[in-house]
């Protein structure tokens, strides 16, 4: 295990052998044990790790935050020399706000809806007696106007869902620093953002951080984001403290196996070229053939009125046989919709979806049917896209029974496909309840493939999974792909994982598709700004992750 | 600009109900067994044919049905609800006279169902949360089952056998003391004492409906992420409750609430009957051993335009207390 | 099943509720073993107070009708129509629910503004008139309850399917080419069927009490001693037979109070298996 070396006592914030206990129920009997790392003043720390790693509650461990069933059983979290896991609630109560900083994940319900934004800043100093009369009006538009928002003199009287999840963000960061605390905590702020939104957020706490000499603990699970603004790094798994160091020394020398194994799931740019050699080279007529493709929605606009969305507009591309295309896009672009129309689960305004040259476009529901089993989706949510009341067997042969399958073959195939994920032979009896997300998704794979599909569409695919399991998937999915020679349709928000995978990428933008490519040609020679600015947002650009030759 | 299409919508929508409950009256009549005059005579038909076949006349029964009906409605809409053999008196005015019984009894059981039961909620909810003092919540849930299982008729009966009868503190019968001649502030306490009883009786449902819904909603919204904002914030933690709790968990209790004064429309017959109260909850029941079909559903009439229209205020209300709603937002 | 039954024991009151209801299904079932003649008939002296005679250990009424026999035969008609009702308002709300949340669009609409009228008007003085309208029988009492009730089941069912429909697996199964009618009943009604039922626990508490409320208005069936009846009878005796009144009206309460339990404790066993995650 790497140890900092840092200046003896100077340290801002020092966490000593801290260990909660979990509840009897827990799926392990900590939630973080004896963890020991210190944050310095001016430094940013940057705390790695997967889901369920504890790293949130550390953080809420140290603001006193923790739920009531979990308490710190033995350790000290020294600041200022005392030790805040003996101190008093009124205590903390003072320190929070004012001494200590915390901003949180989810920035859509962060804020009070009932109270304006200028409102829920001006309470924290007046929590803390600050600033007492017109000052603090005057300190709440220098503060909106310090984390960047428009209009200050408007904004403070605006309700939050009037902001967009940005915006709320910097409110939040607002509220942290009205005043001027030593730490800064942040929890994963910018997860539920998109990269380019992410990209501003992570510049603005830098640039403060910078000017007001924070500590800054800064939680995160993707190490693009820890290349990018990490001075020290801390990497939790499981509870415990794995691996700590200065983060040149760990992004690029890790020692700990779990550190390396994450590091390695990090997709890398320029594999294209290893999946490229996998795949034969397809026939010449695409297997989909989309032209001007035009989806739009009315959404209420008041009581009477609606208002045309327009979702997607004039797409067109290909995809041939044994060939991944990717559309990468911000939530908003039309990626999904895209994929639902491929499906037909909605209608089109206008257009072609030509598959293997009929258009099926135009097809009602009942006409289409008989053809769905040639065109296949895996979906984003492993949790919602499996009837918990089935069986993992059943799910997978119902799509070949509805389709006409005899029952004894459908199990026959069911079983081989389970063989052909990588899940164990018991699955077929069991509950989607009892799997992790990785293998839900591989269950979803299982069903997408029961059907023999010339075309699998995957809907962020895995956005809801970790890092690691993210490339186990992925790896399955290439493996799947040379091995069968299915067309892929790969929609995702990530453009380093498209770059991994994709023989062809599509950037979509607002409905529309701005640039296409290689990975190569969209990374190195972009010709649209809006994929520019999306390259440089993506985070962890300046860093190549180490290639690694995992320890098995 | 909007406000006003909202409620000109609203209103629109109030006002079909009610339509609605006026074709609805019209089929009942027609749709149950016998001769719909008759029915309409009630028990005045057995005995006076002229009156049958003046009603027979009046109500066009012998004419197509549309026509049937639109004289209905134009009658209703000129407040012409009939005719109670019984009282000799228009429908209408037997009704006016006894509603403002009716909605004192309602507006003290709905203010005294409120405050109790927000109270109660709010008390249960910040002992379970807080982790203190946990038996204020088994209390609370305790008495809130019992009281939602308990038949308010029942109830009231139980009350009268001890407050009235056996302790004599309570008067158990009417509005005022009958004879007694009382003016002024004498008389304000009479009624009052006599409120008591039929308002709490018709109350204690609603007690324990409120309590266990803002218990609940209390409960969701501490769990919301901005609660714990606040407390990152270091906002102490009554102020926690008071400013960013309270209000977000009580907006959809008071839609609620609105909602339940429909039920309670019909609990006040119970209770009216129960306590003699002298409004038309008393009325129904008095129509009911008379045989006055007329008197009852004008009195169902006017009991759904009521709960319409108290509906529609609460509707109103809310948008003025929710700053999402209105603007095109998902609360 | 085996967690149902292992979340729903673990809340204790549901057991307890479990056990009362059992009770009183048992005296329903052997009233008339217990109580050969019907509680109509006067069998002994008038306003005999309970625990004081052998024969009537529940006293009697003014009319001489042995308060025992009428609590055993009310519980039946108690339970006969409060289930009843409930069963039928469930199947037409779920009727008319699914086909509103499936559908969408005109028909949805349509449905949804009938709903809502059915909710708006006040439903205890609904069923009051509809039950005066159509003379007073067991017909016309369970028909008025059931046409007050099936709302919020329609509604609850409409937004189950509505958000069903939306979900993943859902679109999973258009997608591998189930037809939609099985799609209807092998993967949204399943999914939909834990709050309906819930719900429906729940409203055969509300139908009982409804019922009882009717009853001592004078508008139950003449040919039925139900609890609601034996209240209404007791009221001019109050002061007198204290008891007459107080006995039928715990039995409503113990009937409903259980019945709720069980409902709560469905409630449990029922939610958080559903929205439980893996791992």
């Amino acid at each position: 295990m790497h140890n900092a070396t840092h200046k003896a006592g100077a340290a801002l914030l020092s966490v000593e052998g801290l260990t909660v206990r979990l509840p009897r129920l827990g799926d392990r009997p900590y939630a973080v044990r004896d963890l020991s790392f210190t944050l310095d003043k001016g430094e940013i720390l940057c705390i790695v790790g997967e889901s369920g790693s504890g790293k949130s509650i550390c953080a809420n461990a140290i603001m006193g935050l923790l739920p009531g069933y979990l308490t710190p059983e033995s350790g000290r979290i020294l600041y200022q020399g005392t030790d805040l896991l003996q101190q008093s609630e009124e205590t903390l109560q003072g320190l929070r706000g004012r001494k200590l900083g915390m901003i949180f994940q989810e920035p859509m319900s962060a804020l009070n809806p009932i109270m304006t934004v200028g409102e829920q800043i001006a309470e924290v100093m007046a929590v803390h007696n600050d600033r007492p009369g017109k000052a603090r009006q005057a300190r709440t538009l220098e503060l909106l106007e310090l984390v960047g928002l428009p209009e200050p003199g408007k904004l403070q009287h605006a309700y939050p869902f009037r902001l967009s999840g940005g915006q709320r963000q910097r409110v939040m960061i607002a509220m942290a620093l009205a005043l001027e605390p030593d730490i800064l905590i942040a929890d994963e702020p910018t997860t539920a953002l998109d990269v380019t939104t992410q990209a501003q957020i992570l510049a603005l706490i830098k640039q403060i951080q910078l000017v007001m000499r924070m500590g800054v603990m800064f939680i995160t699970h993707d190490f693009g984001v820890v290349a990018d603004i990490a001075d020290r790094v801390a990497v939790m798994e499981k509870g415990i403290l794995v691996e700590q160091g200065p983060a040149a020394e760990v992004l690029n020398r890790p020692s700990h196996a779990y550190t390396r194994r994450l590091i390695d799931a990090v997709p890398h740019r320029r594999s294209a070229a290893a999946a490229e050699a996998g795949s034969k080279r397809g026939g010449e007529t695409p297997v989909l053939d989309v032209r001007q493709l035009t989806k739009s929605y009315s959404v209420p606009d008041g009581l009477f009125r609606k208002r045309h969305v327009v979702a997607v507009q004039d797409v067109s591309f290909t995809v041939q046989r044994g060939r991944t295309l990717g559309i990468v896009g911000e939530s908003g672009s039309g990626k999904s919709t895209i994929g639902k129309c491929l499906l037909k689960l909605v209608g089109i305004d206008s257009g072609q979806i030509l598959f293997n040259g009929s258009d099926i476009a135009q097809m009602s529901q009942a006409e289409f049917r008989p053809m769905r089993k040639n065109v296949q989706m895996v979906f984003q949510d492993p949790f919602a896209s499996l009837n918990p009341r089935h069986t993992v067997g059943r799910i997978v042969m119902d799509g070949q029974l509805a389709n006409g399958v005899a029952r004894g073959k459908a199990e026959h195939r069911t079983r081989e496909l389970l063989r052909l994920v990588e899940l164990h032979v018991g699955a077929f009896d069991r509950y989607p309840g009892e799997f992790s997300g990785g293998q839900r998704q591989r269950i979803g794979i299982a069903r997408a493939l029961a059907l023999d599909p010339q075309l699998l569409v995957a809907d962020e695919l895995l956005s809801a999974l970790d890092a690691s399991v993210q490339a186990q998937v992925l790896q399955l999915l290439m493996k799947l792909q040379a091995q069968l020679q299915i067309a892929m349709v790969f929609i995702t928000h990530d453009l380093r994982v498209a770059a991994n995978i994709c023989h062809h990428i599509a950037v979509m933008h607002r409905g529309r598709i701005v640039e296409e490519g290689t990975p190569e040609q969209v990374f190195t020679a972009p010709r649209h700004e809006y994929t520019r600015k999306l390259i440089a947002a993506t985070p962890g650009q300046s860093w190549e992750p180490p290639r690694l030759a995992l320890a098995a | 600009m909007k406000f006003l299409s909202l409620l000109v919508f609203r209103l629109g929508k109030a006002v079909s109900v009610v339509l609605g409950v006026v074709v609805v009256n019209f089929l009942l009549i027609r749709l149950a067994p016998g001769d719909p005059a008759s029915i309409m005579a009630g028990e005045a038909g057995a005995t006076d044919a002229e009156y049958v076949n003046r009603l027979r006349e009046q109500f066009g029964l012998d004419l197509p049905l549309i026509q049937q009906l639109l004289i209905y409605i134009k009658n209703v809409l000129q407040f012409d609800l009939g005719f109670s053999y019984r009282n000799r008196l228009p429908v209408i005015d037997l009704i006016l006279e006894r509603l403002p019984a009716t909605l004192l009894l309602m507006a003290s059981a709905f203010v005294f169902s409120l405050v109790l039961g927000v109270l109660a909620g709010v008390f249960a909810s910040r002992s379970r949360y807080e982790n203190r003092h946990k038996w204020v919540d088994s209390a609370v849930m305790s008495g809130a089952l019992l009281f939602y299982a308990t038949p308010q008729f029942w109830l009231a009966l139980m009350a009268i056998i001890f407050f009235s009868l056996t302790l004599g503190w309570l008067p158990a019968y009417g509005m005022e003391s009958i004879g007694a001649g009382l003016t002024g502030w004498n008389m304000v306490v009479d009624v009052a004492a006599h409120l008591v009883l039929p308002t709490v009786s018709l109350g204690c449902f609603f007690v324990a409906v409120y309590a266990r819904l803002t218990r609940a909603s209390m409960l969701e919204v501490m769990g919301m992420d901005f609660v714990k904002t606040a407390r990152a914030k270091g906002v102490p933690s009554g102020q926690v409750i008071r400013r960013h709790v309270l209000r977000n968990a009580l907006m959809p209790v008071v839609t609620f609430a609105g909602i339940q004064l429909g039920q309670m429309a019909g609990g006040a017959v119970l209770a009216e009957t129960v306590f003699g109260w002298p409004g038309i909850g008393r009325l129904m029941f008095d129509s009911l051993s008379q045989r006055d079909y007329q008197l009852l559903l004008g009195i169902f009439l006017v009991t759904s335009t009521m709960v319409v229209t108290f509906n529609l205020l609460t509707d109103l209300l809310y948008r003025f207390i929710d700053p999402r709603v209105d603007q095109g937002a998902t609360p | 099943m085996k967690p149902f039954l292992r979340q729903f024991v673990a809340h204790r009151g549901a057991v307890v509720g479990l056990v009362l209801l059992l009770v009183v299904i048992l005296v329903a079932a052997f009233a008339s073993v217990w109580f050969a003649q019907s509680p109509w008939t006067m069998v002994g002296q008038p306003l005999l107070k309970p625990f004081e005679s052998g024969e009537f250990p529940l006293g009697t009424d003014m009319l001489g009708r042995d308060i025992g026999a009428g609590l055993a035969y009310g519980a039946r008609v108690s339970l006969l129509i409060g289930v009843t009702s409930t069963l039928v308002a469930v199947c037409l709300g779920v009727l008319i629910g699914a086909v509103a949340g499936y559908k969408g669009g005109a028909i949805d609409d349509l449905l949804m503004r009938f709903t809502e009228f059915f909710q708006t008007i006040p439903q205890f003085a609904m069923a009051l008139v509809l039950v005066a309208i159509f003379t007073p029988s067991i017909y016309s009492i369970v028909g008025a309850i059931t046409i007050v009730s099936w709302p919020p089941v329609a509604r609850l069912v409409r937004s189950e399917f509505l958000s069903l429909k939306q979900r993943e697996f859902v679109q999973a199964a258009v997608v591998i080419g189930q037809r939609p009618m099985r799609i209807v009943f092998t993967q949204i009604l399943p999914n939909a069927m834990s709050p309906i039922i819930v719900t429906a626990s729940l409203m055969t508490a509300t139908a009982i009490l409804t019922e009882s409320s009717l009853s001592f208005l004078g508008l139950g069936d003449r040919n039925l001693m139900s609890w609601g009846y034996m209240i209404g009878a007791a009221r001019t005796m109050l002061r007198e037979a204290a008891w007459m009144s107080l006995m039928p009206g715990l039995a409503i309460l113990v009937t409903v109070l259980a019945i709720n339990l069980i409902g709560e404790g469905l409630n449990d066993a029922l939610n958080p298996q559903l929205r439980k995650r893996g791992d």
